[in-house]
């Protein structure tokens, strides 16, 4: 198969995001909780729609990460936004339809999805 | 979980977590034999002879304030019902190999599923790690 200029650049905008990702050039994170009882509430969904988008979108400064249970099991599937200097946002109870809703408003708009969200900030553990 | 695709991802998340920089996913279904095989490999921290006996015990698990210790329990269960077994062979610094089959024809097997997105969401969250996937149909 002949490679064609125009795959060419599709390849180096992979790249690109790729390692920007690996340089921590990034605007907003993502981060799908990816626990057994994340996966078993349908996590992989919830995951495959945030990346669907990013990829539509087109942005190379979004990182999309994934991290075992986030110990509230009966909240899942959950996900963890947050925008570069700004709080972290624990949203809960995850379907494709409010992951759409969320990286519309909150990860490309900066509103946060109050009705989504669990809690705002950081936790502490002692 | 509904399809072994799904047990798979949960799976490959340990040997993520054990720091392994490849996983290699083959599934084999061979019908002659009406046996379905998942064999994951890594090259994680692997595990020691004592920790290797207890991984199939259900809530044990090496992340103690955050995690729920079902993965490998569920997908030995998953096997176990469906006529198969699962094995794990492990060394300390030498990667882990976990081995699950089933019968085919079992009623109770569950399907193995979206594999595609499995690998799909595992690439691209993870672009360090090396994954490989083949999938075998034997007659």
């Amino acid at each position: 198969m002949k490679l064609k200029v125009d795959d060419l650049d599709k390849i180096s905008e992979k790249m690109q995001s790729t390692t920007n990702l690996r340089e921590g050039v990034w605007r907003a994170r993502i981060n799908v909780h990816m626990g057994t009882c994340g996966i078993a509430s349908g996590a992989r969904k919830v995951l495959s729609a945030f990346l669907s988008l990013i990829e539509e979108s087109g942005s190379t400064d979004i990182i999309l990460t994934t991290s075992g249970c986030a110990g509230l099991c009966s909240r899942e599937p959950m996900a963890t936004v947050e925008l570069k200097g700004e709080p972290p946002v624990k949203y809960v109870d995850l379907d494709e339809e409010k992951v759409e809703k969320i990286f519309t408003e909150h990860v490309l708009g900066g509103k946060i999805m109050e009705e989504y969200a669990l809690a705002i900030g950081s936790e502490r553990m002692f | 979980m509904d399809d072994l695709s799904l047990h798979l991802l949960d799976i490959a998340e340990n040997s993520i977590a054990a720091r392994a920089t490849r996983i290699d996913i083959v599934i084999i279904e061979d019908r002659g034999e009406d046996v379905l095989i998942i064999r994951i490999t890594d090259n994680g921290i692997g595990m020691d002879d004592c920790m290797r006996e207890k991984v199939l015990d259900p809530f044990f698990t090496t992340k103690p304030r955050k995690s729920v210790g079902l993965g490998l329990p569920l997908l030995a269960q998953a096997a176990e019902e469906s006529g198969g077994s699962l094995t794990i062979e492990s060394g300390s610094q030498e990667g882990t190999e976990i081995v699950a089959s089933f019968a085919l024809s079992n009623i109770d097997r569950k399907p193995l599923g979206d594999m595609d997105e499995t690998m799909r969401v595992l690439r691209a969250t993870h672009p360090a790690i090396t994954f490989s996937y083949q999938y075998q149909l034997r007659d």
